[in-house]
């Protein structure tokens, strides 16, 4: 089947290219839909004269529940996290299952992404520097968040007969309101979690990437990509078909292997640039926590700073939208409450080290010279502030987005395909139906411009947080009985360590 | 003298060598013997959340097939010369996997055959049963 597919699709891509001007009619196109499905998803409520969005209000007061909920698991776990990673309570029985750590890693790989480069710096944009305050706070509640949602994501996994596990919001939504006794209700928001992670999937995990991706390359090859958009996302999409549809695993291999050595050459190097910064830094972290509560310059003032730190945050960590649990779902342990603990890690090293590292090195620049992006926005913007302390940096800094980029997609890929089986059944004929509408969906991504696409694709992950935080408040009893059980064997040595 | 010996077997022609020798040892002598090949693996690296989601069907098939072509055999030949022995197959790092095991079933000795693999190929990969012999707790016999 596939050997016709491929073909059609970039025939069909091919011909559409060949008008001239197709980034902007693509544009055009999607314009409408942005702004529709903004005003649906982010409707605003006026308040003392910003503009909060009742999504992100949802999310917020979920975290601030969940972290007092489960007595600041977010704190109080955060040894016991580590000490799971390591390995410490590890059975060396049941050694050859996939371990903590790789469970963390993979979601890690999953959430760390074109977002912790270039969605800070549109946060650092739009919001001030104030904004970098608020992702903070924001990503220590969403490690609550995630604690809930991966707990859940375990227990009601699902085992299909050739051995493989499949679960997330979807399962733990169906299974748990039939559990409370409302199995019609679970159903329904079951299913409409899955319709919700597709199209984030197309959105979030594809579209958003590849088109950062391309705005990289671009930015780094001088502009000598500028309306190419459609040959760049054709070769990502090819790369991409490969490896889901092809089989062809040893490319995801690769990337999941340099993908963490990336992650911290460009840590250690945001690390430099501060340090290089070195006088701006009083005043760039004096900034943050004035903007953060002055939110001088900014629409809205310190609320509409808190709103968009908050955003980006979401956007980065995931916390909340439920996708990290459909992979810590895979992991296999008597205790699901452990893999809770294990993933509140992961928006502490996505949002409060990765990004704030990110938003320092901007931020430092920013001081040093206050117009040093010129008119770069998101990624270019990061790569700017890079520049001026290496000015070969880009190019590594688009190699690390391009692959950062293509981890994410490969999760993301993951993430639609569980929500498409759940719907569809774990077929293999529409398995490939879906991968295919997914590559597509990575070609189209880096013919569209920032500004719509990022809204799109901003509303629709917002859109599934509205059932998923249902189904956490519902089921978060069910979280706290899991995880009190476990600490008093944990007190009484029945759980042990087995380092 | 030696109450329970680990033998370290691998598929390799030096494990079959250990093994003769083990029976050698074993024979007549009230010695228990314990049969281990460990697979490689690490719970420390990346992998694609598929790869994940498979995880648990693949180290069952790892396992059959390790027991079939690798323990299976060598029980067989210890039950030919009347020996009992227990088997075990676990994942983990060689060396590590083990000096853990021996510890954990009071192994006096270990008996471990060796590739004779020399220079380049032993400084990239390593040697188990050189790495066992500087960090084992109890005597080691490398059977060449």
């Amino acid at each position: 089947m596939h050997r016709f597919i491929l073909p059609l699709i970039f025939s069909l891509l091919f011909i559409t290219s060949a008008h001239a001007g197709i980034d902007e009619t693509i544009n055009n196109l999607t314009k409408p839909i942005a702004i529709l499905i903004g005003q649906i998803v982010f409707f605003k409520i006026p308040i003392f004269g910003a503009q909060l969005p009742v999504v992100v209000l949802w999310l917020v007061a979920g975290a601030v529940f969940f972290t007092f909920y489960m007595g600041f698991v977010n704190l109080r776990g955060f040894k016991h996290a580590i000490q799971l990673v390591r390995g410490d309570y590890a059975d060396p029985d049941s050694a050859g299952e996939v371990s903590h750590f790789q469970a963390l890693a993979t979601a890690v790989s999953g959430t760390v992404g074109i977002g912790n480069i270039g969605g800070v710096a549109v946060a650092v944009t739009v919001g001030g520097p104030g904004a970098t305050f608020w992702l903070i706070v924001a990503g220590f509640l969403g490690m609550s968040t995630k604690f809930v949602e991966c707990t859940l994501g375990v227990k009601y996994r699902s085992e299909n007969p050739d051995g493989s596990v499949s679960g997330g919001p979807m399962y733990y939504l169906k299974k748990g309101f039939a559990d409370r006794g409302m199995e019609g209700f679970g159903k329904f928001i079951g299913t409409f979690y899955a319709i919700g992670i597709f199209i984030g999937a197309l959105g979030i995990g594809n579209m958003f990437q590849s088109n950062q991706a391309y705005v990289q390359l671009n930015h780094v090859s001088g502009g000598a990509l500028d309306g190419l958009g459609w040959l760049v996302g054709l070769i990502l999409a090819a790369v991409v078909f490969v490896v889901i549809i092809g089989g062809i695993k040893s490319i995801a291999k690769v990337t999941e292997k340099v993908v963490p050595f990336m992650a911290v050459f460009y840590c250690l190097f945001a690390l430099i640039v501060i340090l290089l910064n070195y006088a701006s830094i009083p005043e760039a972290i004096a900034n943050i926590f004035a903007g953060a509560f002055t939110g001088e310059g900014v629409a809205g003032g310190a609320l509409g700073a808190m709103i968009i730190g908050f955003q980006r945050a979401v956007f980065s960590n995931e916390a909340g939208i439920g996708s990290a649990s459909i992979a810590h779902a895979a992991v296999r342990t008597d205790e699901p409450v452990t893999e809770g603990y294990v993933s509140l890690l992961e928006p502490f090293i996505d949002t409060i080290v990765i990004c704030t590292i990110t938003a320092l090195v901007i931020g430092t620049s920013q001081v040093a010279d206050p117009g040093f992006a010129g008119d770069a926005k998101g990624i270019a913007m990061t790569s700017s502030a890079f520049e001026r302390q290496f000015s070969w940096f880009p190019y590594p800094l688009a190699l690390a987005a391009v692959l950062f980029a293509f981890s994410t997609m490969i999760s993301w890929s993951y993430y639609g395909l569980k929500g498409w089986t759940y719907m569809f059944g774990e077929g293999e004929k529409g398995q490939n139906i879906y991968k295919v509408i997914f590559c597509a969906f990575v070609a189209l991504g880096c013919m569209v411009q920032l500004g719509p696409l990022l809204d799109i694709s901003d509303a629709l992950v917002f859109l599934i947080c509205v059932p998923n935080i249902l189904g956490l408040y519902f089921l978060a009893p069910v979280v706290r009985a899991e995880m009190n059980s476990y600490l008093a064997r944990l007190d009484s040595g029945e759980i042990k360590k087995f380092k | 003298m030696t109450q329970c010996m680990l033998l370290a077997v691998d598929g390799s022609q030096g494990g079959d060598r250990a093994l003769e020798y083990s029976i050698a040892q074993v024979k007549d002598r009230g010695i228990e013997l314990i049969v281990a090949y460990v697979i490689e693996w690490s719970p420390y690296s990346f992998n694609t959340p598929e790869e994940n989601a498979e995880r648990h069907k693949r180290r069952e098939s790892e396992i059959s097939r390790a027991k079939k072509t690798i323990i299976d055999p060598a029980m067989e030949k210890l039950a030919g010369h009347n020996i009992k022995a227990e088997s075990i197959v676990r994942h983990g790092a060689p060396v590590e996997t083990l000096n853990d095991l021996a510890k954990k079933h009071n192994v006096d000795q270990i008996v471990i055959g060796r590739r004779g693999q020399s220079g380049i190929k032993s400084l990239l990969f390593g040697s188990v049963a050189g790495s066992l012999i500087q960090t084992s707790e109890v005597p080691i016999t490398v059977v060449p």
